[in-house]
């Protein structure tokens, strides 16, 4: 094994210092090293997205993001969603429309949502779909996701109601 | 249904559960990613395993060498089947052996296993293993296989090397074969040359369906650990843990009562769970000789290469009526693509013969399937077992025979749809049958006669995109099936001292939401809140025995097993209630947490402080019942006639696609289905069910297909292989025709695999409603629709052997 390089990073409002090797996945790392096993290993080729993390920002697939690559940056995974008002609604909203049922593809999906409504704070369902094509759901069908992640939209961008954060 | 109809069954109108949309009870935990799949969990002490196969599709295997991976640091045990001289074959026909010894089949084949500090060394020591092969001919072709001179692919029984081959102990059924047929199914009623000679028209064609697979989204894994003792742990996401524990003890030639199986939440079954495959005694065995618990996860590619598949089938289908509408025959052979080895996939005829011969009324049907070894991945069970199969030809044929009749495809249905009460040639009982109610209502609430004559009208108008409408229905079991000598389940049921419910079932939740089923009807008995209920289903050590999950059993099997625990608690209550408070037993209800005088509501006691107040008395009395249901059902004669389930679910759909002539591009629109479920017990649950099974249904006739050439799959990854995604699913609209089975858990029947089953047919019959071309062959991509719609996809040909 190659040597471990020293990385900082923020994970969930918290800085965090790990040693790695550079050939994990930041998917790795956060299952194997940092123990936060709601990010989920579906396919470990970008194709599923039950992976999703969002770095900086924007979402991205954890099994194809290097784990040194998470140097300097801000990580939220599903865990980090669940003080969060806007994850926390989604979450809710997953459960009371039903959008769950095996639930593996379920945190990957409610990161992607959180990231759909911070970029359209009233999503129509077109947009939702396009906005989650990257996930797959094997039990589903989706519908239920959909209209979980618009009725969440729905509370707009108020913070207060769970809505996306500014 | 009728207000008495519901009184009768006790639901109280105001404060029901019943037919309400109720949260899954897992779901919180998931949708927060807490909830710990085998995925997520890891036992100190565990070793990494990982499995070599087969580089070759068909070899003799003349050595192998492990010595070097043997050396590498980090590296606990390696093992080949010299290893495990006491191995048995698995599988249903007991025709594998999980490590091979002298012959590989197909290459997903299992040859040796490694036990490492960490999956990487693992992976390592893998590569560092040597081979040495002597190629065999290959049969790929399920057509070739019944060939005199083709390769046999089993020609000996499998054996172990250097000694008394298998284990004393169970006799190993496996002999070798003579031949390539794996099995085969025979049934008839009436006589084909009869109905033939009665008929005015006769169509026949050769349906070829393909290989798809399950995709579960969590890959499968299992982690054994045997304890000082040599009792066996085991983490497994089996479907059926009763029957597995009776299996690995065999296996291991130890004593059942020493193998404790806990499921652990499962990412998806779908049937796949339902037989044991290599991996998962092969961790076994790695457990056992390096003494120490042993975790195995496949990969993506590893799940794509080494799972079950659904069995393709070719099929031929001959089917005839009478001028005035009348079915009259239907003569099927079929031949199955076993793969390499005998799993579930070989017996889905079970299923597919009912469809035949009484999803509508025939009087005369013949049916041979024959199931083939070939070096192709072998074929497990899958959400529908079959139907899909099935169905998708007897419902080209319904539409072609109308067709020829010139009568309304709907119309011709309904003149052969079966009624409640029949009891068809193959002995199944129709108690309830919503199917005429299923068909009528999907037609009108999709308007499907009116689409299907204007869509028909536009075929040849010149515009490049066309639309069409298809209708298909199914018949398939909802009252469990009667495979397994017993078809019950069992359930204890412990009410505390604070009212709180310990709902402990041998039914297993694998996300299909059977545990917030489950809790309800039990709150329904008992007049709790769902909050006031926590189940138990996941240790073989605590929960008493269940079959397993398959066949849409479980709301329905272990619904009942459930509601009879809860009576057993309440009458319990209820006469101690009696006792104390004078009034007369049955003048008493279980509502709203307390004890009621029924007449009136009137509360006489709140349920927890009466609990404590038996509980801590001076005869102290804990509210702890049992109970077990076996549904009323028949196994099956030698002939395949007998009444397998205690009530059957109905159900129609009806697709509307677009085709898009230039391109071959087939969008799915719209679903409309009408569901006969018995009784909508949790309709967020049924809902979601159903939606997932129809875009499952869409994959499979539309974007999956898992391309196997020369018995190697080329499309192991979801780049390549198709699933559906969110913006691509149709719209869907479901109804619920509620028949109220009377042997159903406040009314209902099974529901599981149903919406998958009909979506392929209806698709097929509506590309044909808007271009005219009839498809017989799966799935209906782009490419195939475009060369049929140019006339340049061949129809399939089979000519059947004797
Ligand atoms: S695991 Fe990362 S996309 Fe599938
Ligand atoms: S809920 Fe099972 S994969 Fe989405």
């Amino acid at each position: 094994m190659s040597a471990k390089v020293d990385i900082q990073f923020r994970l969930n409002g918290v800085d965090r210092r790990v040693e790695v090797p550079p050939t994990m996945s930041a998917l790795t790392m956060l299952r194997d090293v940092l123990d936060l096993t709601g990010t989920k290993y579906g396919c470990g080729e970008g194709e599923c997205g039950a992976c999703t993390i969002r770095v900086d920002g924007v979402t991205l697939n954890s099994c194809l993001m290097f784990a040194v690559d998470c140097d300097g940056r801000e990580v939220v995974t599903i865990e980090g969603l669940v003080a969060d008002p806007a994850g926390e609604r989604l979450q809710q909203k997953f459960v009371e429309y039903g959008a769950v049922q095996c639930g593996f593809c379920t945190p990957g999906l409610v990161v992607q949502a959180h990231h759909v409504l911070e970029s359209h704070p009233h999503p129509g369902r077109a947009e939702i779909q396009r906005g989650i094509e990257g996930n797959l759901c094997r039990c589903t069908g989706y519908k239920k996701i959909v209209e979980a992640i618009e009725d969440a939209g729905k509370m707009g961008s108020d913070p207060k109601l769970g809505g996306a954060r500014p | 249904m009728t207000a008495s109809a519901k009184e009768k069954l006790g639901s109280d109108p105001n404060t029901s559960l019943i037919g309400k949309r109720i949260p899954k009870m897992d779901a919180p935990e998931k949708a927060g990613g807490r909830t710990r799949y085998i995925h997520d969990i890891n036992v100190p002490g565990q070793l990494y395993a990982k499995i070599l196969r087969s580089t070759q599709v068909h070899a003799k295997i003349l050595a192998i060498d492990t010595s070097a991976a043997k050396a590498l640091p980090g590296v606990h045990a390696v093992i080949t089947a010299a290893d495990v001289p006491w191995q048995r074959p698995i599988g249903v026909a007991k025709d594998h052996l999980p490590l091979k010894a002298d012959r590989v089949r197909s290459p997903r084949d299992e040859i040796a296993a490694v036990a490492a500090d960490s999956p990487e060394i693992a992976e390592a020591a893998l590569k560092l293993i040597r081979v040495d092969y002597e190629p065999l001919p290959v049969l790929t072709d399920a057509i070739e296989a019944l060939k005199p001179g083709a390769p046999l692919i089993h020609p000996e029984p499998p054996a172990a090397p250097g000694g008394p081959a298998l284990k004393p102990g169970a006799p190993v059924a496996f002999t070798g074969k003579k031949d390539n047929v794996a099995m085969t199914f025979e049934y008839a009623q009436g006589d084909v040359a009869k109905g033939e000679a009665e008929s005015d028209v006769v169509v026949e064609d050769v349906f070829k369906l393909h290989y798809v697979t399950h995709c579960c989204m969590g890959v499968s894994g299992v982690i054994a650990e045997f304890d000082a003792t040599g009792n066996l742990l085991l983490y497994s996401n089996t479907q059926v843990p009763f029957l597995h524990k009776r299996e690995f003890a065999e296996l291991l030639d130890i004593d059942p009562g020493r193998i404790r199986i806990i499921q652990p939440p499962i990412g998806g079954g779908f049937g796949s769970k339902l037989d044991i495959y290599p991996f998962e005694p092969i961790v076994i065995f790695l457990a056992k000789i390096t003494r120490r618990p042993v975790k195995l996860l496949f990969t993506r590619e590893e799940e794509f290469l080494a799972s079950p598949t659904r069995q393709p089938v070719l099929l031929k289908l001959r089917s005839g009526c009478t001028k005035d509408g009348v079915l009259t025959f239907r003569h099927v052979e079929t031949l199955h693509d076993n793969g390499a080895y005998t799993s579930w996939g070989a017996t889905t005829p079970f299923v597919m013969m009912q469809t035949i011969s009484s999803l509508y009324r025939v009087p005369h049907c013949k049916y041979l399937t024959r199931a083939v070894y070939t070096n192709n991945p072998y074929a497990g069970s899958f959400r529908g077992y079959g139907n899909l199969q099935a169905t998708f030809a007897v419902e080209a044929h319904m539409d072609k025979l109308a067709e020829s009749l010139g009568m309304d495809p709907l119309d011709f249905r309904l003149k052969n749809a079966q009624d409640p009460g029949e009891v068809t040639p193959q002995g199944m009982h129709f108690k309830t049958c919503g199917f005429k109610d299923c068909l009528t209502t999907a037609a009108a609430r999709s308007d499907y006669q009116k689409k299907h004559r204007d869509y028909a009208a536009r075929q040849k108008d010149g515009s490049p995109v066309k639309r069409g409408v298809g209708i298909a229905s199914m018949l398939h079991v909802g009252g469990g099936a009667k495979i397994y000598p017993s078809d019950g389940c069992g359930t204890i049921l412990k009410i505390d001292d604070f009212a709180h419910v310990t709902l402990i079932t041998g039914a297993s939740e694998i996300g299909q939401g059977s545990e917030t089923v489950l809790a309800q009807l039990v709150c329904e008995e008992l007049g709790l809140p769902l909050s006031a209920v926590t189940v138990v289903n996941n240790d073989t050590d605590i929960t008493p025995w269940d079959v397993g999950v398959h066949a849409s059993r479980t709301t329905f099997i272990a619904g009942n097993s459930a509601i009879g625990a809860a009576r057993k608690a309440k009458a319990k209550i209820l006469g101690a209630a009696a006792a104390k408070s004078g009034h007369a037993e049955d003048a008493l209800d279980l509502r709203a947490g307390g004890v009621v005088v029924k007449a009136d509501g009137k509360m006489l006691f709140e349920l927890s402080r009466f609990l404590r107040s038996l509980h801590f008395s001076d005869k102290a009395e804990l509210v702890m019942t049992t109970f077990y249901y076996e549904p009323p059902s028949k196994h099956q004669d030698k002939q395949f006639k007998g009444d397998v389930s205690a009530a059957y679910a109905w159900a129609s759909q009806v697709a509307e696609v677009e085709v898009d002539t230039l391109t071959g591009i087939v969008r799915l629109l719209k679903i409309t289905g009408a569901h006969d479920v018995g009784r909508v017990i949790n309709r967020l649950g049924i809902e979601g069910q159903i939606e997932g099974g129809v875009v499952m249904g869409q994959g499979y006739a539309l974007t999956e297909n898992l391309v196997v050439e020369d018995g190697i799959v080329r499309n192991p990854n979801f780049r390549d292989y198709k699933l559906v995604t969110a913006p691509e699913i149709p719209d869907m609209d479901v109804s619920f025709i509620e028949t109220m089975d009377g042997e159903g858990p406040q009314g209902a029947k099974g529901v599981g695999e149903a919406p998958a089953i009909c979506i392929a047919a209806a698709v097929g019959n509506a590309i044909y409603n808007a271009t005219g071309v009839r498809i017989t062959s799966l799935p209906f991509t782009p490419e195939r629709v475009y060369r049929a719609l140019r006339g340049q996809l061949p129809p399939t040909v089979w000519n059947v052997p004797s």
